[in-house]
């Protein structure tokens, strides 16, 4: 190859300067670490609330049932999709894998909306109910996120702004994925927009802030 | 499902040595192509590299470089900036060669990191691009500058010594407008005014000297 040479003594830097490196897990690995934490917060939430509440809730209205399923594919998958994107060279565009579950998510959710409407008995949100929802998921989101961004500082994310994006819908998904447990509402328009808001703020912090955080430096030395 | 996981957990650094292995039984393998074989190979070397082999690393560095340009020319990389990325692309494998996994395409890997510190580099050269002015512009530009510098001081220098020449005594003035602005040869000088060539040479002198001490100030 002939302008290899121009590079020899770079190459040559470089090889003197190696050391064994520990290989970051696949992302199927973290993602599997990733459902471990959620599924341990929820059984102290189960431990706390019990499963009581939540069954009722689910079998007088089975459309928080699928917007609980969505919520939870939706944590797992943006949690992959974020580990994915941590690896050179792994498509960006697993990142529409997201949409699928999301979807269920808010369009089961969207359903309980019409709940105050066609079943006027039912409990439904208030504002203040509805801001203790909001509470529960930006205090829940906070840790999660935290947890994610250590969890991809190792890795290196070309992408760093969709991936931090990706971990708020992750961290979000999960909190509203644990609020389901100990949720006292049936789903209305002023939870859901509450909730739409607590998920927008998550995912625009992260995008924001995890950016920067993500972001690759120039300092960070193989391990 | 978990043991295939369980499994999985336990082939530790075993796994990995026999995914290096297939990758180097894999080069072997006639059926693949070219361009197969050569990422098989540099895949077991980044592996290897990855456990601190210094000889298979410098081999996928060195293999390395022909790819980062072709990808840094396909993203419009002009040319003198080609090494610039290569280099930066080297350094960026060298910190982040733990993200590597050996059972995928090194190419992919690497062609991933290269693309991006190609936009990294071409970002930076169109920020220096808008910073900077054009070459042949600023010089263009900074030699109209000093020519209207120049022009204006040579003006002001030519007014103070209009002005000194005038305050000169008649004979040593005519001198000076004779032999210095004029041009003349002391003999065309000496017809001119009628004065021996000896005097207009003495006049120019004190001439030059009170010039001097006029315009510099020496004494």
């Amino acid at each position: 190859m002939a302008d290899a040479p121009n590079h020899q003594s770079l190459i040559h830097a470089l090889g003197a300067d190696l050391a064994p490196v520990r290989r970051l897990r696949p992302p199927l690995w973290r993602t599997l670490g990733w459902t471990l934490l959620l599924a341990a917060m929820a059984a102290l939430l189960v431990w706390h609330y019990g499963l009581t509440p939540m069954l009722t809730r689910w079998r007088g209205a089975p459309d928080l049932a699928w917007a609980g399923v969505g919520a939870v594919l939706t944590a797992l998958v943006a949690g992959w999709v974020a580990f994915s994107l941590g690896v050179p060279g792994r498509p960006v565009s697993r990142a529409w894998l997201v949409l699928p579950p999301a979807l269920l998510w808010i369009g089961a959710s969207g359903v309980g909306c019409l709940r105050s409407w066609v079943a006027p008995d039912t409990v439904v949100a208030t504002m203040a109910g509805a801001r203790g929802c909001l509470e529960f998921i930006l205090a829940f989101s906070l840790p999660l996120s935290a947890v994610l961004v250590v969890w991809l500082r190792r890795a290196y994310p070309l992408r760093p702004v969709l991936t931090a994006a990706m971990i708020g819908v992750a961290s979000a998904a999960g909190s509203a994925s644990l609020l389901e447990i100990c949720h006292e509402f049936d789903a209305a328009a002023t939870d859901l927009a509450v909730h739409a808001l607590a998920v927008g703020l998550v995912i625009g912090v992260n995008a924001l802030c995890g950016g920067r955080l993500l972001r690759p430096r120039r300092s960070i030395a193989a391990r | 499902m978990s043991a295939i996981l369980t499994n999985a957990l336990v082939i530790g650094v075993d796994g990995v040595l026999a995914l290096c292995q297939d990758a180097v039984r894999a080069v072997d393998d006639s059926s693949l192509s070219d361009n197969q074989q050569a990422d098989l190979r540099r895949a077991a070397w980044m592996a290897a590299a990855q456990a601190g082999d210094r000889l298979a690393y410098e081999r996928v560095l060195g293999e390395s470089v022909g790819v980062v340009r072709a990808v840094a020319r396909r993203q419009g990389v002009p040319a003198d900036l080609l090494d610039d990325v290569v280099q930066e692309t080297l350094i960026t494998i060298h910190r982040v060669r733990h993200t590597y996994d050996p059972a995928r395409s090194y190419h992919a890997w690497l062609s991933a990191i290269a693309t991006r510190r190609a936009i990294d580099s071409l970002r930076q050269s169109g920020r220096r691009g808008r910073r900077e002015l054009h070459e042949p512009l600023a010089v263009e530009q900074h030699a109209d500058e000093r020519q209207a510098n120049d022009a204006a001081e040579q003006a002001e220098r030519a007014a103070a010594l209009r002005e000194a020449i005038a305050t000169l005594p008649p004979g040593q003035r005519e001198a000076v407008e004779q032999l210095g602005l004029h041009e003349h040869t002391l003999a065309e000088a000496s017809a001119l005014t009628g004065r021996s060539t000896g005097a207009l040479k003495v006049n120019l002198h004190r001439a030059l000297k009170a010039l001097r001490n006029r315009l510099h100030g020496d004494h």
